[in-house]
């Protein structure tokens, strides 16, 4: 047997082990649920790079691996460490996991407006499963994804956001994920629901740290329905350590008139895939989905996005840039689809990448499926170097040209960055990307 | 406008023009491919040994392959069991197995047909100015100002003449651009191959005509598996037309052609392409499966290649004529309209590859859906670690005419190397109604209004055509999209 089908007969056992458990403590739909899941990941197991999918990113450093069912959260991360992960003045709602489990001494929600709802998944499974029932799962379905279906086998916790209509949550929901250094490295599942009645708002921020020597795996899947005139800012800040592997799934569902905006900045992990998939089902809807990412060292880093305009009249807009230096690796795949009939739609899409080193790579593919008429749609992708002329600018001015390019490609991630509204989130990114450049204590009296 | 009203109308009235069958004696292989078939089509075609085993090889290889499945296209499965590899017109002349020699031993027959495509080789011989080595389904018939050429020591012959006359050519030149397994397509090509065209131009020559080759298929059952092997010595250039047109029959036929060009140091090669095979009729019946491979590889230093096609026939297109960029400062470039109408399915784009420091590629592509067609692009752009200074520019392009078509673009691009700029650029969206009202205030047609703009939204690639071809291709574009207005 090779390494990777060991690893799934494993993780299939497990699943059989835990199962009565489950059983006791689970609504029988879900379980329903995670048997079909189950089987989904045990027919197909992890991808493979000859699926269309995965062409430009391997799995088998994950695949290979067998990683440890996560303890509970115990003591493991205490209240000052949070400091290194704070978003500044901002006042949160926050939910806090270490290794996927909820540590709720960490956590702090505080007064909710009206019927609100922000509480750990589990709990919320165990005390109102009626408000998951014919929700949870039928947004991220997993019959074509193995991580998802991976993911769905094994739910247990994770966050549930439920904001009534006509409803503004007017604190951001942030869910912080810790991965610490474990002498196993252990994998976890968290899953979000996050559900926008009509009319209502809400902003939700998923944060993904790591230790700096955690070599877990976070695979992650998050829900969020957005109902008619709903609108929904999500974060995805992902600064898993060097050696953590992440793989995240976004869904999302748009109704009439809604706003979905996604910002997905991706700083950390050994090798990390995100999937954010935005189904405009209805007139009106809009989708803004904003990314960055920048491998340097090993890592590799992939993103690919969907935005499926499944009715007329829908808007999206997409700017996605890469940063690729030392031996990292970009990937990037934007799909646009335009179902039939779905007419007056106006989608744009660009990503830009910036290659800096001779060892790191980019593979981009930005795609449109178009099968309605009257559209406008466009996309443009570029790979190139900084401008020659802006770094001579620069010097003629007495820059140094370390300091010249670092200040260029500051600018060229900040154009994603800047388009991130929650202030304290965009200042502590700003200093985030800062951090990673050379010459960063000189480019910091800058910016 | 280029075309005046009663030409319009004369065009309006020609459905597929090119769809009549020619009746003279066949002598054709019976349907079915085994080593046997292999080894008769080569026997009749009194190859050496070396080609015998070239073929066998690749037979052996293909039969190890699946069909691929990738492309945005969908038919019922090919029975290759079904399919007759090897046609050829009989007539007193090829009784003998000699290629006639001047026109006059030609099969009357034959010249009308291809009177009837258009290009009277009479005419074309003392007028146009441009040789035609014409290929009736699988044997070449006439090849025309072959002793003008070959005072320059330039080659333009077919494939079978080829492997006789100069054998030590095409050893040294077939398969290495395309090699037999390359995939599942190019294997069954090599194998059964029945002919083609081989130019080979001498260095420093400058080929002082344009070549053309009309391919055409006639036999039904019968598939079409040319090849094409165009080699440009150091500092030769030469333009190559290939012009396809096939009858209308109901069930479908398979065409699997593979083109191969090198281009050695300062070399340019040019080749154009009016591709118009039979498309099925407007419920999508038959129509030819046009499954090709087609590349160049700029072996040599400040090479060129350009592909420039314009695609309006067949019901399922499968093609990617592509560049390797092994010399430095080579060039690739590739231009294409590609016209899907009715139940046609397009999946085409174009592959450049670079390896070689400071090359450059330009791709332009120009799609264009109506009725219930399906038009994708597909392309790739790969600059490979040691490309220095590797740049590429791409636009796609896609109009869509009705609410039943698809447009859709692939893009990939693979950059290794940080010196390397890659520009891709997309846009798709329908005729605007401001143009057409625009047009209409000024007194003309809705119609007449929609082919010019639809000429404007391909004039970049019909700008690199010569000229008749460009002519030609106007024409085809508008009898393509007749009835896909308003």
């Amino acid at each position: 047997m090779s390494a990777k089908q060991e690893s799934r007969a494993v993780y299939l056992e497990r699943f059989e082990a835990d199962r009565a458990a489950w059983t006791e403590a689970l609504p029988e739909w879900l379980m329903e649920k995670k048997r079909a899941a189950a089987e989904v990941f045990a027919g197909a197991g992890f991808p493979d790079p000859r699926h269309e999918e995965w062409k430009y990113t391997n799995v088998r450093p994950i695949a290979r691996k067998v990683f440890q069912p996560a303890g509970e959260a115990g003591t493991r991360v205490a209240p000052p460490d949070l400091l290194e992960w704070s978003l500044g003045e901002l006042d949160l709602i926050d939910l806090v996991f270490v290794n996927g489990r909820f540590a709720p001494e960490l956590s702090s929600v505080g007064d909710l407006p009206g019927d609100v709802q922000v509480r750990e998944l589990g709990e919320a499974l165990r005390e109102m499963p009626e408000r998951l029932e014919n929700r949870l799962g039928e947004i991220a379905t997993f019959e074509h994804s193995s991580f998802a279906a991976f993911n769905t086998a094994f739910v247990e916790q994770g966050a549930f956001i439920d904001v009534p209509a006509e409803t503004k949550v007017d604190k951001p929901v942030r869910l912080l994920f810790v991965s610490t250094a474990e002498p196993e490295p252990v994998v976890c599942h968290p899953r979000v629901f996050v559900s926008a009645g009509m009319g209502a708002m809400v902003e939700v921020i998923e944060q993904y740290v790591g230790q700096p020597e955690a070599a877990n795996f976070t695979n992650a899947v998050t829900e969020i329905d957005v109902a008619d005139n709903a609108r929904v800012e999500h974060y995805r800040i992902q600064r898993e350590s060097h050696r953590g592997y992440h793989v995240a799934g976004v869904h999302v569902n748009q109704g009439r008139g809604s706003q979905f905006a996604s910002h997905n900045i991706n700083l950390g992990g050994r090798l990390a895939r995100a999937d954010i998939n935005t189904r405009l089902g209805a007139e009106d809807a809009h989708a803004f989905l904003n990314g960055l990412f920048m491998p340097t060292g090993r890592q590799h880093m992939d993103t690919h996005t969907r935005i499926h305009h499944a009715a007329p009249h829908t808007t999206s807009e997409e700017v996605y840039r890469g940063v690729l230096s030392g031996h990292g690796r970009g990937v990037f795949k934007g799909r646009v689809l335009v179902a039939q009939d779905a007419q007056k739609i106006e989608a744009h899409q660009s990503n830009d990448n910036l290659l800096l080193s001779r060892d790191a790579e980019v593979d981009t593919k930005p795609e449109l499926e178009i099968y309605a008429d009257d559209v406008v749609c466009s996309h443009g992708a570029t790979v190139g170097q900084l401008d020659e002329d802006a770094l001579y600018y620069l010097q003629t001015r007495a820059i140094n040209p370390e300091l010249a390019q670092d200040l260029l490609t500051f600018a060229f991630a900040d154009e994603v960055v800047a388009r991130i509204p929650l202030k304290p989130v965009r200042e502590q990114l700003e200093q985030g990307i800062v951090g990673r450049l050379p010459d960063n204590e000189k480019l910091k009296e800058f910016v | 406008m280029a075309t005046n009203q009663e030409e319009m109308e004369q065009l309006v009235e020609r459905e597929y023009k090119h769809g009549f069958v020619t009746d003279i004696e066949e002598d054709t292989l019976p349907p079915g491919l085994n080593e046997d078939i292999v080894r008769e089509i080569s026997r009749r075609k009194e190859e050496p040994e070396f080609m015998l085993e070239w073929r066998l090889q690749a037979f052996r290889q293909w039969q190890e392959m699946t069909e691929p499945t990738w492309a945005h296209v969908s038919h019922p499965p090919i029975d290759f069991q079904s399919i007759s590899y090897y046609s050829a017109p009989k007539s007193p002349e090829q009784l003998k197995e000699e290629a006639p020699e001047s026109l006059d031993e030609v099969d009357p027959k034959l010249l009308e047909t291809y009177e009837r495509l258009g290009i009277p080789l009479h005419e074309q011989e003392k007028l146009a100015g441009v040789a035609v080595d014409a290929v009736f389904d699988s044997v070449s018939v006439a090849t025309t100002y072959k002793d003008r050429l070959a005072e320059q020591g330039i080659i333009f012959c077919s494939f079978s003449e080829a492997v006789h006359d100069h054998p030590e050519l095409v050893k040294r030149y077939l398969g290495t651009v395309v090699p037999p397994a390359d995939n599942f397509f190019a294997a069954l090509n090599s194998a059964v191959f029945s002919d083609g065209s081989f130019v080979y131009i001498p260095k420093g020559v400058k080929c002082p005509m344009e070549l053309s080759t009309y391919f055409r298929i006639n036999a039904a059952n019968t598939g079409q598996f040319e090849r094409t092997l165009i080699v440009a010595e150091e500092g030769a250039s030469v333009s190559y037309l290939e012009g396809c047109t096939a009858p209308m029959r109901k069930e479908n036929q398979l065409h699997a052609a593979v083109v191969e060009l090198v281009a050695l140091d300062d070399a340019e090669i040019k080749y154009s392409t009016v591709q118009n095979w039979y498309p099925g009729n407007d419920i999508g019946e038959g129509g030819v499966y046009n499954f090709v491979t087609k590349r160049g590889e700029c072996r040599g230093d400040r090479s060129k290649i350009t592909w420039t096609q314009v695609e309006t026939g067949s019901a399922i297109t499968w093609k990617y004529p592509s560049c390797v960029l092994r010399g430095n400062d080579s060039r690739g470039e590739f231009y294409s309209v590609a016209v899907g109408n009715n139940y046609q399915q397009i999946d085409s784009g174009t592959k450049m590859i670079h390896l070689g420091k400071n090359t450059h590629s330009t791709i332009i592509s120009k799609g264009i859906s109506a009725g219930h067609a399906e038009n994708a692009y597909r392309g790739l752009v790969r600059v490979e670690k040691g490309a220095e200074g590797a740049r590429n520019f791409t636009q796609c392009d896609s109009l869509l005419m009705g609410d039943q078509c698809g447009a859709h673009t692939f893009p990939y691009m693979e950059v290794k190397n940080p010196t390397a700029k890659v520009e891709h650029e997309a846009t798709t969206s329908k005729v605007g109604e401001d143009q057409i009202f625009y047009c209409q205030q000024r007194g003309i047609s809705e119609e007449d209004a929609v082919n010019m703009i639809v000429n404007g939204f391909c004039k970049e690639v019909f700008g690199e055509l010569p000229m008749e071809f460009a002519v030609e291709a106007q024409a085809l574009l508008e009898i393509s999209l007749e009835g896909s207005v308003g």
